[in-house]
């Protein structure tokens, strides 16, 4: 139809070959299966009703208007939500089939294997060299410090612009260099899982493509959920798209549609998706 | 209402009344800036003869000529010592208990934020009170010896080192505490690796802070029954001691019967305890401009 | 519902790796454990005020009277027969601190007004640490210079005043200056977080800066005011060493405060500065006036705590 091919250069900006890349993979077990996942503070839920799964080795994006709970989400998938008091967490999280919020289970161990990059850069007041070092020395790793720093700075594609001042503070570095130590921070720990909080928005636009890139080059290895308001970077980086909104009755946010990041955009299936993906709304 | 007043250009009665009134404020604030000189300049002019090295080598002595500060001032450093081993971990611990563990919605732990508060008010004589019921005498017992002098002067400004123990652990951002759980570590690693090193130029500017108050302290330790005539430096915890307040306590005392006699040698030690206030100020301040971490 | 088959945490990354921690945390729990107990302690030393205070007190009561002592006139707990009314001892303490704010009020709010509404930022600079020099300087060097030049120097001196040589109106004074800095600091503070847009309006009325400073700004920053008078009363009422040292240790029962007024904390430093034999008459006096000064201190911080949580809340 002549309207969805114009909406559809509206909103994606390269060509529609783009996709071919992104199709999911062949099936197999996914990462995360989340059912009826509601998350509250105190009495007021932010999100609820969330069932669906996210693919192993692949970047899920999760997106919607503000407020409609995405980061509440990411938070439970490493059990950050754990450090806010009033927060609970009802349904369902298994990550490769464990109950992530079972009694036995060591919110420490998690977030060993499942690890996050936050929106605003924070590295910590040392080193560079520290900043990666910490997360492999409190967690007891025995190889060589320096081969594991180096290995997680080429890994985040910063190992050029910081192998002279490993040893200079990591505040000196600017705002796109800083997200990307912080990738390296998290890469450095090993872990199986890397969830992104709009890692890019406190970025540039040349500091946001060139991490663009590094997902691209970590979904080789690494399960990737990203929470991004920037539909075209949802559209650009993402295999499958998860979309959410308020509720405007209860003020909840919910899960509206999930599907491969393609037919979200191009064809999506509820009509709440497509006023936001084609800019009407949010 | 004048015309003028309504139009907004003051009146010359309103200039002048404006005018009175920053000069009044400006001479109520000379006024207390002006005692303050004078006081020191009454202490400098009355001490500054007797300062010299033998008042610092000798004991004190009932021949004026012949009194020196030595084991007050050794007193003194020993008080601080005992002083500072127990505020540095029970007003750390605290501070990070209160901050990083407390769940603050809890009663019992919004009871000891408000005992931290009030204890901080609770007048100094009233702490050598306490020292003497459970230190000196009473279930410890200890005797009118250094570590109970020194513990109650650690109780004293116990608050004082928690108050801003907690102010430097809430300086750090949450971020950083974020960053380091997201990666794995304990919340015990987290802040004994991040959040209290970031922490320590705010808490070492606190307990320098409280050492400076705990120094020149001399209510509390005259209850406790700290020496006023004593020859000799303290040998150990279990030692009686003097400390400099004391000293300068005992010759004012004694300054007003002989005028000439022992009121320089009060002056000359308050010289020296200013001294010593002034150095301990100067390397808070050092601490807090070279280390302050800007986030 | 663990899955099958550990991993060792350095190597790899696991396919199906178990959740649970290697071995139990209790490390973390002992530390908090540590800490908890840590903030008892500040617990327990109120706990050990008012033990030891009442303790003593109450075997107090029990030889002297109640009423005696709290509307007695007579302080001469050493005399034979013995007197324990503490009135005399409350005037000198209340006299001292009335003295002492009707210093301190005046002085310390001209310093926070021309700190806030007119000093330039250098001038600031300069003059914070002189106010913080004042606040740090122990109170026996103010003791000393109350007996040795302040009362001969200026009140007899310099004003004529026909005071004794230890006399409440110098100790009163010179405890003035001292808690300006109490006054002048928290006043300041909450002059400056009075929001400027609030000046901005009366000056934009055709206020002058008087007008703005009386009428607009101090009544904002009323409670910040009256709570940092409050704590100043409380360290003045708990103030020793001045008193003791010119405030004389007679008591009165009267208003001269040309002569000697004991007051609380000056008889609690006389009597322990000897030895007092546990159990003795005056031994249990010490606390009993003990008690008295906590209890009315207490009271003053109490209501200190509500009004800076009040403060606080209104700009928060």
């Amino acid at each position: 139809m002549a309207t969805k091919s114009l909406r559809t250069e509206v909103v994606i900006e390269r060509p529609a070959a783009r996709f071919a890349e992104h199709r999911p993979r062949a099936a197999r077990e996914p990462v995360f299966h989340l059912e009826d996942v509601k998350v509250s503070y105190g009495d007021k839920a932010a999100v609820s009703d969330v069932t669906f799964d996210i693919a192993t080795k692949e970047i899920t994006a999760l997106i919607g208007p503000s407020g409609c709970g995405k980061s509440t989400l990411i938070r439970c998938l490493n059990r950050m939500n754990d450090l806010i008091a009033s927060a609970r967490v009802d349904g369902r999280v298994l990550y490769h089939g464990q109950d992530l919020y079972g009694s036995e289970v060591d919110a420490v161990e998690v977030r060993k294997r499942i690890g996050m990059v936050f929106q605003k850069p924070n590295p910590f007041p040392k080193s560079i060299y520290d900043n990666i070092a910490f997360g492999p020395r409190v967690l007891g790793m025995k190889e060589d410090m320096d081969e594991i720093v180096e290995r997680a700075l080429r890994q985040a594609a910063v190992w050029d612009e910081a192998k002279d001042r490993l040893k200079s503070n990591a505040f000196g570095m600017s705002g796109g260099q800083q997200q990307r130590l912080c990738i390296a921070r998290a890469l450095a720990v090993e872990p199986d899982v890397i969830l992104m909080d709009e890692p890019c928005s406190a970025l540039d636009p040349i500091s946001t493509g060139k991490i663009e890139e590094l997902m691209q080059q970590l979904r080789e290895e690494y399960s990737i959920v990203i929470v991004t308001h920037n539909m075209q970077q949802a559209a650009r980086v993402s295999d499958r798209t998860a979309f959410f909104t308020v509720d405007p009755e209860d003020r909840v946010g919910r899960l509206v549609e999930y599907d491969a990041t393609e037919t979200v955009f191009t064809n999506p299936s509820e009509a709440r998706t497509e006023a936001y993906v084609t800019g009407k709304v949010g | 209402m004048s015309a003028q007043e309504a139009i907004g250009r003051p009146s010359g009665a309103q200039r002048i009344r404006d005018a009175a009134f920053r000069m009044a404020l400006v001479a109520c604030l000379a006024l207390a800036i002006g005692l303050l000189t004078v006081l020191l300049v009454d202490v400098a002019i009355d001490g500054a003869g007797k300062l010299d090295w033998n008042f610092i080598n000798n004991f004190t002595s009932i021949d004026a000529d012949k009194a020196g500060i030595q084991a007050a001032l050794w007193g003194t450093i020993w008080l601080m010592g005992v002083c500072a081993l127990f505020i540095v971990p029970v007003g750390v611990g605290t501070a990070i208990y209160l901050e990083e563990y407390a769940d603050g919605t809890r009663w019992w732990n919004h009871l000891i934020e408000l005992n931290v508060q009030n204890l901080a008010a609770v007048p100094s004589i009233v702490y050598g009170i306490l020292g003497l019921a459970f230190l000196v005498r009473g279930p410890l017992s200890f005797g009118n010896v250094v570590l109970a002098g020194g513990l109650t002067l650690g109780l004293l400004v116990l608050p004082m080192v928690i108050i801003a123990g907690r102010e430097a652990l809430r300086a750090v951002p949450s971020s950083i505490r974020e960053g380091s759980m997201a990666l794995g570590a304990t919340q015990w690693q987290t802040i004994w690796r991040q959040v209290l090193p970031a922490a320590v130029p705010g808490i070492a500017t606190g307990v320098i802070l409280a050492l400076s108050r705990a120094i020149g302290e001399t209510a509390p330790l005259i209850v406790v029954g700290a020496a006023t005539v004593i020859a000799f430096n303290p040998t150990g915890l279990d030692s009686a001691f003097t400390a400099m307040p004391i000293q300068i306590f005992d010759w004012i005392s004694r300054a007003s019967n002989d005028i000439n006699d022992y009121r320089p040698l009060a002056a000359a030690g308050i010289l020296v305890l200013i001294l010593l206030l002034l150095a301990m100020n100067g390397v808070a301040i050092w601490l807090r401009n070279r280390f302050e971490q800007k986030w | 519902m663990a899955a099958a088959g550990t991993t060792a945490l350095a190597t790899g990354r696991p396919e199906a790796p178990s959740l649970r921690a290697a071995r139990r945390r209790w490390g973390e729990s002992v530390i908090k454990g540590l800490l908890l107990l840590a903030a008892l302690i500040s617990l327990l030393t109120t706990f050990g005020i008012v033990y030891a205070l009442l303790e003593e007190t109450i075997v107090f009561f029990g030889e002297v009277g109640f009423s005696d002592f709290l509307f007695g006139t007579k302080w001469t707990p050493l005399f034979e027969p013995a007197s324990f009314g503490v009135l005399p001892l409350v005037a000198g303490t209340f006299a001292t601190t009335l003295i002492g704010l009707l210093v301190a009020i005046p002085l310390g709010l001209a310093a926070a007004v021309y700190l806030s509404e007119y000093a330039r930022p250098r001038v600031r600079k300069t003059i914070k640490p002189i106010l913080e020099l004042l606040a740090g300087i122990p109170t026996i060097v103010f003791g000393y210079f109350a007996l040795t030049f302040f009362t001969p120097e200026i009140l007899r001196g310099f004003f004529h005043l026909d005071v004794g040589i230890f006399n409440a109106l110098a100790a009163g004074i010179i405890i003035g200056f001292l808690i300006i800095p109490i006054v002048a600091s928290i006043s300041e503070d909450s002059m400056r977080s009075v929001p400027q847009a609030l000046r901005e309006g009366a000056f934009g009325l055709g206020a002058s800066k008087l007008q703005v400073t009386v009428r607009v700004v101090f009544p904002a920053a009323l409670s910040g005011i009256v709570a940092s008078v409050v704590l100043a009363m409380s360290r003045a009422v708990g103030e020793t060493m001045v008193v003791v040292i010119a405030g004389g240790l007679q008591p009165q029962w009267g208003a001269d405060v040309g002569k000697s007024m004991e007051t609380l904390t000056a008889f609690i430093a006389a009597t322990a500065k000897g030895d007092v034999p546990t159990g003795s008459t005056e031994y249990k006096t010490l606390f009993a006036v003990g008690m008295t000064l906590f209890a009315i201190t207490l009271v003053i911080n109490i209501i200190s705590i509500r009004l800076v949580r009040k403060y606080r809340q209104v700009y928060e």
